[in-house]
């Protein structure tokens, strides 16, 4: 019986761990300073949390699906680059099309490389995020790039502008983390991607189109990408060519801190969230204590070992793990 | 069978051929486009070329250990940028005051054993938690950098040794002390991976984890000692070159990673262990530099290096999955 208890404790755990955790977190963080719950400071965290979130939401279609994507950190940068280019070229209008397109397009290339060659996805990824900082630095020539009239235009809407008095950022993240999260949970699609990520030959043999899938999982997550970018471009009107570079790490500390686990088939848009607003605010939190603003990086180490160390600890039953 | 060896023969020599195929390239366009008069072909040049390549490829000979045995190591640039800090920094402790140049072996000491403390606790993390190595050696990635930063902000770590410079720049038999430390370590991990029952478990638990368990292989000490060596080995790269440069960065060894991953899948090690060589890796690490130095020779600035290697590392993984198939079919016929 009692062993009963302790295995729903720890499934309970296991489940809703990660909210507890958050919830624990902003608790302490408020004790130890009020201001860190007041409207202006929650919309500043996650205003400033919204790229790496958008971008996050996409990474967690293809974790999801059972790949890796390490290469949205340059691609994001290509965005941001490409956008701010074409702004003074082609206009905001046309701008922000082409800008989609083209990165679609690389999106769409790690998508037929994973989904169609089989190739893997770690070692592409690893390969595109050099190729496409590559690509960044040609096209921009080495060079920042700004937009050559910063008050005349309004492209910094995206970024700077906000909507019945929440900032467009977040508008962006919350809808897009909607939309996606239905994708996700609710339509035929998003139960393919459990599927291809859970077990692989078992959705083929079941009649998933399985490189489809991964090859749509891509894309997904190169149109986040390109949001991220716009966002990034539009919030200071300029840019280096190296703005995204180490992004995809940290992304990818969102998406597992959220639960979502490597092996592919598990994970939801909704906790992906959690992890964005869990580094955000710890982040947020550490530096209103008085520490270090570096002090992040080191809590975020045991923060993500000990959320997926619990994690699977649940699963297994048993908390050390039986490697002899 | 002898269609299996034949595949396996172009694949271990694929390399080479690549490496001689970048030096024929190299040495005809230089003639064409080189702004320089000396030959890309210069023995200088590749004297050179071989100390330029030691901090990597010091690094990535341990890389070839950890995935030959089933993990992988995010973390080696932030555990190279700490065990410089502390190499530099030490030498300036009061305590090290009446050492005199006697601080330079404490000093190097103290940066290994701080790399080696390191690594096994990532491969200790790994063994006693079963947490995937990718998500333990990312969450260090963060976490070592962060302790990095703490340490001084932003500012840079200085500390010139003259003795120690003088040191670090010798040669010896023409070779420069960094190329005999990237040469030593070779052959030292050729050795235990070829020639010791470690490396031979190695291998195994790379392969077939169950298996080994099952014929008594202890995975999780393998791996915590696995670890360790990387970390030592991250280490030393670090003091070899800031024996001489003196000077560190808080954002030194920023995608060390990436490049060492590269230069062990390019030498042929299968990203999910057991398979995998160190002499391949060598041929990798020197690819590499060879193509850097080569775009540069031909007056390709570093945007182009960095597309043009991500492009080959996708490359050489289709043609490696290729040439598998091709060889796995031959089997059936």
């Amino acid at each position: 019986m009692a062993t009963m208890t302790k295995q729903r404790i720890a499934q309970i755990l296991a489940k809703q761990g990660i909210l507890i955790a958050f919830a624990v977190f902003m608790l302490a963080f408020t004790i130890a300073n009020p201001k860190f719950i007041t409207v202006d400071n929650v919309f500043s965290v996650v205003r400033s949390s919204a790229i790496l979130g958008v971008m996050a939401l996409g990474v967690t279609f293809v974790v999801i699906s059972g790949n890796l994507d390490l290469s949205v950190g340059s691609m994001m940068s290509f965005s941001t680059i490409v956008v701010l280019d074409l702004h003074d070229k082609l206009g905001p209008l046309m701008a922000i099309p082409a800008m989609f397109a083209m990165t679609l397009c690389l999106a769409a290339f790690i998508g037929f490389l994973v989904g169609y060659l089989r190739l893997n996805s770690l070692i592409v990824t690893l390969g595109m995020l050099s190729a496409i900082h590559g690509l960044t630095l040609t096209y921009s020539g080495g060079q920042n790039m700004d937009i050559a009239n910063k008050t005349g235009t309004w492209f910094g809407v995206f970024g700077q502008g906000s909507a019945l008095g929440i900032p467009v950022p977040i508008l962006i993240f919350a809808g897009l983390a909607a939309f996606l999260g239905l994708v996700l949970a609710k339509t035929p699609f998003g139960r393919k991607v459990y599927a291809v990520g859970g077990n692989g030959t078992a959705a083929t043999f079941s009649g998933i189109r399985r490189a489809r899938t991964v090859f749509m999982c891509y894309l997904i997550s190169g149109a986040c990408v390109a949001t991220a970018g716009l966002i990034q471009a539009s919030r200071s009107l300029g840019s280096q060519n190296t703005v995204g570079q180490g992004l995809e790490l940290q992304v990818l500390a969102a998406v597992i801190l959220g639960g979502a686990s490597l092996l592919g088939g598990s994970g939801t848009v909704f906790k992906t969230v959690i992890g964005v607003l869990i580094l955000g605010f710890i982040q947020n939190g550490l530096l209103l204590v008085g520490l270090q603003f570096y002090v992040q990086f080191v809590v975020t180490w045991v923060i993500i070992i000990l959320a997926v160390w619990l994690d699977i600890a649940a699963k297994r039953g048993k908390l050390w793990s039986p490697i002899a | 069978m002898q269609a299996g060896q034949l595949s396996d023969a172009m694949k271990r020599g694929a390399i080479w051929g690549f490496i001689v195929l970048e030096l024929i390239f190299f040495s005809v366009a230089g003639q064409y486009l080189s702004l320089s008069d000396s030959a890309f072909m210069d023995l200088d040049n590749m004297l050179l070329l071989l100390k330029q390549s030691a901090p990597i490829g010091i690094i990535a000979m341990g890389m070839t250990i950890v995935m030959v045995n089933g993990n992988i190591d995010l973390s080696v640039g932030a555990t190279f940028a700490i065990a410089a800090i502390v190499l530099l920094n030490s030498m300036t402790w009061p305590i090290f005051a009446g050492l005199g140049d006697w601080v330079i072996p404490v000093a190097w000491l103290l940066a290994l054993a701080v790399g080696t403390l390191l690594g096994a606790l990532n491969g200790l993390i790994v063994w006693k938690t079963g947490v995937d190595a990718f998500i333990v050696t990312l969450g260090a990635m963060l976490g070592y950098r962060g302790i990095v930063f703490m340490f001084n902000g932003e500012n840079p770590t200085s500390h010139l040794n003259w003795t120690l410079v003088d040191l670090a720049e010798a040669e010896f038999l023409g070779l420069a002390t960094a190329s005999w430390f990237l040469l030593g370590v070779t052959l030292a991990v050729w050795f235990l991976m070829t020639k010791t029952v470690h490396g031979r478990n190695a291998y195994a638990i790379g392969d077939n984890r169950e298996a080994a368990v099952n014929a008594g292989i202890r995975v999780g000490p393998h791996m915590l000692i696995n670890f360790a060596i990387i970390g030592f080995l991250a280490a030393l790269s670090a003091v070899v070159f800031y024996s001489e440069s003196g000077s560190v960065n808080p954002n030194d060894g920023q995608l060390y990673e990436l490049w060492v991953i590269t230069a062990v899948v390019l030498g042929g090690t299968k990203i999910t262990g057991g398979a995998g060589s160190v002499i391949g890796t060598f041929g990798g690490v020197i690819a590499i530099q060879l193509l850097r130095k080569g775009l540069g020779h031909i007056g390709a600035d570093t945007s182009t290096v960095n597309l043009v290697i991500g492009l080959i590392l996708i490359a050489v993984l289709f043609l490696d999955r290729q040439l598998n198939v091709r060889g796995k079919e031959e089997l059936k016929v």
